[in-house]
């Protein structure tokens, strides 16, 4: 675009045009913001660096550089008199992680996680279907709305609303006869209830790509709605279906506001962190959020291969 | 696949019984908020709006709002700038990484919220920095970049490329190229990729825990604070029904946004 010199500074000064050597007489005069316009330019190396600086440079200092100083904190002590962090090396927090009453913990989060993404995919898989294969398109797209808003509801608000559901005295008590309190109950439905959406949506969409023919011949090959739904569409739908759990398992897997809330006296391994993290052994809280980071990573390796990641 | 009536029925009662799932406690928390008794008993003794009332002159709450919102329209602006660079930048040019860009940036939201908090907490802590109003900020502005960086890349995919060369032949230089032709382009984008990341600072309470200084308190902080609480259990109830509109209201301004240009922006 510099060989039009004239054009170039077409905005506002046409002195370039005048002149045969144009491109030395606009350049004499324009703004400094305009010359730093001009030499970016004539290197699109130097406006790509301009563009992306800013934001890499946030999220690798801010962020990565953060993940790393969580991994080393969690091979520091706590001077068990002071508090105080001791930039020691040990491996003593991972030690502890694996005794007993942790691993129990442990445990039980990965049991509510996968609870909660059954609980999710037994509802989420029907209205899915649904929502792709039943109804018009006028009430779909009403629906999908309504699957999406709740979403953006507050997070704590709506774990507080299951404190009001299931409160003594509360709604499901007076309309069933009977509450199952606070406790680890309460903790399952809560999550699948916050988690629910995120299983809908992606097998949603992974229907919306599955052709109407496939179904059709499967029923012109003799198949029944059952068969066909067993044969054809699940395993069709199971890198959407696996997508879904991976939003439902990890993020449950990482809850703590929630257990807090219903859970009664229930422990995950978010409330072990936030409690060391209050009482000040940071240290060994470190150690302990590098679990659900490590079972999220492997679950994700497992599904990898089934193609689960591109539906995310 | 031909599904008999009574499958299309047993379908049908299983999507509506999902969406009362979805919606009763939302429309429960609602009415409690108007409960005459200012407990969680069902049914309500009777209705009022005195609990509104009181919520709306209540100090600790309005304390907490004005600090949410601060917090919010900070973190905001800065997810604004640095997305709106980053979804140029992957979107205009190809380079080494690029595809881990946006793996990048959606990382510390993937990632649980205690694991992100944690680690911020320890990067803060490092870098010498004391929490603070300015580290909340920090913290909220970087899980925010992703939905800014999501909706305006979702837009720029959308343009046609020869917008930006037609303006260069014509002589526009770079920021008069941004000026003119692709500010109004993606300015809808913007406005909704704004408005759900204030709806995303404005709801976060895990980060908060782990990135707030000593003292500050955002409203969902004050609403988990006095949960427990039983005589704070009516304004608990209104706080709750106005924090659900206040993130609703920003999503559905977005959703309009997105659905009203997508017949202008699209080629």
């Amino acid at each position: 675009m510099h060989d039009l010199p004239g054009l170039d500074d077409g905005l506002g000064r046409g002195e370039g045009i005048a002149t045969d050597t144009g491109v030395g007489e606009v350049k004499a005069s324009p703004t400094p913001g305009r010359r730093v316009a001009r030499a970016l330019d004539a290197r699109p190396r130097a406006k790509l660096v301009a563009l992306l600086s800013a934001p890499v440079a946030w999220i690798v200092l801010a962020y990565i550089g953060s993940l790393l100083a969580l991994l080393l904190t969690s091979f520091y002590k706590t001077d068990p008199f002071t508090s105080q962090i001791v930039k020691e090396f040990t491996l003593d927090n991972f030690q502890k992680v694996f005794e007993p009453t942790y691993r129990t913990v442990a445990v039980r989060t990965v049991g509510i996680a996968v609870a909660v993404t059954l609980i999710d995919l037994v509802i989420g898989l029907p209205t899915a279907f649904t929502l792709v294969k039943v109804v018009s398109d006028r009430t779909r797209r009403i629906l999908v709305i309504l699957i999406l808003m709740p979403l953006w509801a507050s997070y704590l608000v709506k774990v507080y609303a299951w404190r009001a559901m299931l409160a003594p005295q509360g709604i499901v008590h007076t309309a069933l006869g009977r509450t199952p309190g606070y406790g680890l109950t309460a903790t399952v439905i809560t999550l699948s209830y916050l988690w629910l959406p995120y299983m809908i949506i992606p097998i949603y969409a992974g229907l919306e790509r599955l052709p109407n023919s496939m179904l059709e011949a499967a029923s012109d090959l003799g198949a029944k709605s059952g068969r066909t739904f067993f044969s054809v569409v699940i395993p069709l739908l199971k890198p959407a279906i696996i997508a879904g759990t991976i939003f439902t398992f990890a993020l449950s897997l990482g809850d703590y506001i929630t257990v807090d809330i219903v859970g009664g006296t229930t422990q995950m391994i978010g409330t072990v962190v936030h409690n060391n993290f209050s009482s000040s052994n940071i240290p060994f809280a470190a150690a302990l959020s590098t679990i659900p980071i490590a079972i999220i990573v492997i679950y994700l390796l497992a599904v990898r291969r089934t193609g689960a990641l591109d539906n995310l | 696949m031909v599904l008999s009536p009574l499958a299309r029925v047993v379908l049908k009662v299983i999507t509506a019984l999902a969406l009362a799932f979805l919606y009763i406690p939302i429309f429960l928390i609602a009415i409690l908020s108007l409960n005459k008794a200012g407990n969680l008993v069902w049914p309500p003794s009777g209705l009022t709006l005195h609990w509104w009332r009181l919520a709306w002159h209540n100090q600790g709450v309005r304390d907490a709002l004005w600090t949410s919102v601060k917090v919010g329209l900070c973190a905001t602006a800065i997810a604004l700038i640095l997305g709106t660079m980053a979804s140029l930048a992957v979107h205009r040019f190809t380079f080494f990484g690029r595809t881990s860009i946006s793996f990048l940036i959606v990382l510390p939201i993937a990632l649980p919220g205690v694991v992100t908090g944690m680690a911020l907490n320890r990067g803060f802590d490092s870098a010498g920095i004391t929490l603070s109003f300015f580290t909340l900020i920090v913290a909220h502005a970087t899980f925010c970049v992703v939905v800014v960086y999501n909706n305006v890349f979702a837009r720029l995919r959308r343009l046609s490329p020869n917008l930006d060369e037609a303006g260069a032949d014509l002589g526009a230089d770079l920021f008069q190229s941004y000026r003119y032709i692709t500010y109004p382009l993606i300015k809808s984008a913007l406005l909704a990729g704004g408005l759900l990341a204030f709806a995303l600072s404005f709801d976060e309470i895990v980060v908060t825990t782990f990135t707030a200084g000593v003292g500050i308190e955002t409203l969902p902080q004050w609403i988990y604070n006095n949960i427990a609480r039983p005589n704070q259990v009516p304004i608990v109830n209104v706080v709750a029904v106005f924090v659900i509109l206040l993130s609703i209201i920003p999503v559905y301004l977005a959703q309009r946004l997105t659905d009203a240009t997508a017949g202008i922006a699209g080629r």
